[in-house]
């Protein structure tokens, strides 16, 4: 956990003082991983390095796990905060290994162990060791270094880990897979995280929370759907786009709102049954075949079963797409939008239908939100 | 292809100018000129690279801590203009600065230890002082952000990533002390210098080229002997030569 009680920082320049954070309150649960996210210069860095004390700060608290760290011995405390950098900062002179070993060499750990756990390491992020331990800083790629600074952060397993715009100078592609291994090496070792970014993508995606700044001051302190449902001001609001309510689309995952029933066909099915069925469950314009292990292997469209005679085998054409329980609205409303259809089958991870997702249904997900709170907002104004 | 033939072709000149030079000099009888110093030579190439190796050594055992000193943040407020006072030090002429010496310190092998060591003293702090600043502030963030001391930081982080740096400054520096330990026999230290300068005074060429050449090789050879050094030492993530 970590607690932020009243920080603040006063840069004193040439041109006068700048508050750079001003009296900055707020608290990342123990396993989450907190965005601090905003507009360039709002603070975001100085609130981030006044926990680890690279940047002083002028006046109030930072507890790390309950214990005010205000009294704390600066290295010791350093060396139970992971911190990773933007501009990554490998230390060219040493390998490797010399790298992500840095903090538990500082802590003296022998030397069996230290290299035993460089190996641990570099399985977490998924690079070769017997490649890579020797090797310098410059022999790598931007990606491969910057997993590398996620690594060396990692070392002595500390509890709390600070980033500064981590993933910022990777390329696009690459950024989006390290975000992903990232989430999943989180998953596992459940980090008390606070991560910086001007990325609102990058925040929704890795976010529990998020944390607006704006010229120094904390804005709003909320989870990614509250702050996209609920934006406290205009700032807010604009800071997250025209389009926030169709970001929310990445924070739901099919799981949420699919519907077990489905109507389906089996090859050996008539097209009159076909038909039948169709209009039984309502559809409008047609239903999913199935194989026999029930998976997806076609659709027979209305039109043709209503004018054609025979068996739904011979009479289907392929489905479009299908997607995964643990897919994202996102993807689901694209491949909606590219194939020009309303619903989507879905698989479980055998490739078996489970159910479908409608357009209507993610409509629906979305706009509770919005109808949920207005009806409070309703309420409270009768009181 | 032309590129190529003609340097095949210069190549070829020159061992034939090389050889012809050779079959003169020794029937004119150079060679022998050239032995008849030959064991003078050996003995004042020793001097000359005793006074190099104790003024070099005082030069390198001061400037680098002197460097490294100027480059702690504690220091950024004098740090510039101490680097500006040892640069405009360097355009002192080092003859210059021998003869400063010998006003205070007379005539002998100390004053000249002293001035070789002032000359060869600034270009080694200067290059540590500028490799040092040189490393990335990102790097320097890292180091303490991990949880280094301030110690830590210098002798794992700064140093290694300075190290090729200090080591161009100690190649400059060496280089100019073997050159200028000559100047040192003006002031009654001895090495090669009393041949050259002998030589000019007696109108004997031979004499004068075989205190003039040795010290040139001696500078080649100290060098290459830094830069073998520098090889090994500097790590090899930072090390150009090793790339
Ligand atoms: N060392 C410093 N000295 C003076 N002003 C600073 C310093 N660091 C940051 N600032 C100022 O503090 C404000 C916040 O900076 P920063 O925390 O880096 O913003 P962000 O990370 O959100 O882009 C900016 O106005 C910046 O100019
Ligand atoms: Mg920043």
């Amino acid at each position: 956990m970590i607690r932020l009680d009243s920080l603040t920082k006063v840069f004193d320049t040439p041109k006068g003082a700048v508050v750079a954070a001003d009296h900055i309150s707020m608290e990342v649960p123990a396993g989450e991983i907190c965005i601090l996210l905003g507009p360039s210069g709002c603070g975001k860095t100085t609130t981030l390095k006044m926990i680890n004390r690279i940047v002083r700060p002028t006046s109030g608290k930072v507890f790390i796990n309950g214990d005010d760290t205000t009294g704390m011995d600066t290295q010791t405390l350093r060396r139970n905060i992971g911190y990773v950098i933007q501009q990554i900062g490998l230390f060219p002179n040493m390998t490797i290994e010399e790298n992500i070993t840095v903090v538990p060499r500082l802590l003296g750990w022998d030397k069996a162990r230290y290299r035993e756990r460089a190996r641990e390491l570099m399985a977490m992020i998924a690079l070769e060791p017997d490649a890579f331990l020797k090797r310098y800083p410059s022999e790598l790629s931007g990606g491969q270094q910057q997993r590398i600074g996620v690594a060396r952060a990692l070392a002595a397993d500390p509890p709390v880990m600070l980033m500064d715009e981590p993933f910022g100078a990777i390329d696009p592609i690459n950024r989006a897979v390290i975000q992903d291994e990232f989430l999943k090496m989180q998953q596992a070792l459940n980090k008390t995280i606070m991560f910086v970014s001007h990325d609102i993508d990058e925040a929704i995606k890795m976010g529990d929370r998020i944390a607006i700044f704006r010229e120094g001051r904390l804005v709003q302190y909320d989870t990614p759907d509250d702050l996209l449902t609920a934006p406290k001001d205009a700032f807010v609001e604009s800071f997250l786009g025209e389009d926030r309510a169709l970001k929310r689309l990445n924070l739901v995952k099919v799981r949420e709102i699919v519907s077990d029933e489905i109507g389906s066909v089996t090859p050996s099915d008539t097209l009159e049954t076909a038909l039948a069925r169709i209009d039984d469950f309502g559809y409008s314009n047609a239903i999913l075949m199935v194989n026999d292990k029930r998976q997806p292997a076609g659709i027979v469209s209305r039109s043709v079963a209503r004018t054609t005679k025979g068996y739904c085998r011979d009479h289907f054409q392929s489905v479009p797409a299908a997607v995964h329980l643990d897919d994202d609205l996102r993807k689901v409303a694209s491949l909606m939008f590219a194939h020009d259809i309303t619903w989507l089958p879905c698989v479980d991870d055998d490739g078996r239908v489970c159910g479908q997702i409608t357009q209507r249904a993610i409509t629906s997900h979305l706009g509770s939100r919005y109808r949920a709170r207005q009806a409070a907002d309703a309420t409270a104004a009768k009181e | 292809m032309p590129i190529q033939s003609m340097k095949g072709a210069l190549r070829a000149l020159l061992l034939v100018a090389v050889f012809a030079a050779g079959v003169w000099s020794h029937s004119s009888g150079l060679i022998d000129d050239f032995l008849w110093h030959l064991p003078d030579v050996q003995y004042l190439a020793v001097e000359h690279l005793w006074l190099t190796a104790i003024s070099g050594s005082l030069a390198i055992g001061v400037a680098i801590p002197l460097g490294i000193l100027l480059s702690r943040p504690s220091m950024a407020r004098w740090a510039e203009s101490l680097m500006q006072v040892l640069n405009v030090g360097t355009t002192i002429p080092t003859l210059a600065v021998l003869a400063l010496s010998m006003s205070f310190l007379g005539i002998g092998t100390v004053p000249a230890i002293f001035g070789l060591f002032v000359a060869t003293l600034l270009p080694i702090a200067r290059n540590t002082y500028a490799g040092l600043k040189g490393v990335s502030p990102a790097l320097m963030e890292a180091a303490a952000g991990i949880g280094m001391s301030p110690t830590q930081r210098l002798f794992r982080v700064e140093l290694p990533n300075a190290l090729y740096v200090i080591f161009a400054g100690i190649r400059t520096a060496l280089a100019i002390n073997i050159g200028t330990v000559p100047l040192a026999f003006l002031i009654g230290a001895g090495g090669l210098g009393e041949l050259i300068f002998t030589g000019i005074d007696l109108y004997d060429p031979v004499m004068m080229l075989s205190g003039a050449i040795p010290t040139a090789l001696l500078a080649i050879l100290v060098d290459a002997l830094i830069a073998t050094i520098a090889f090994f030492i500097v790590p090899r993530g930072v090390n150009p030569a090793r790339q």
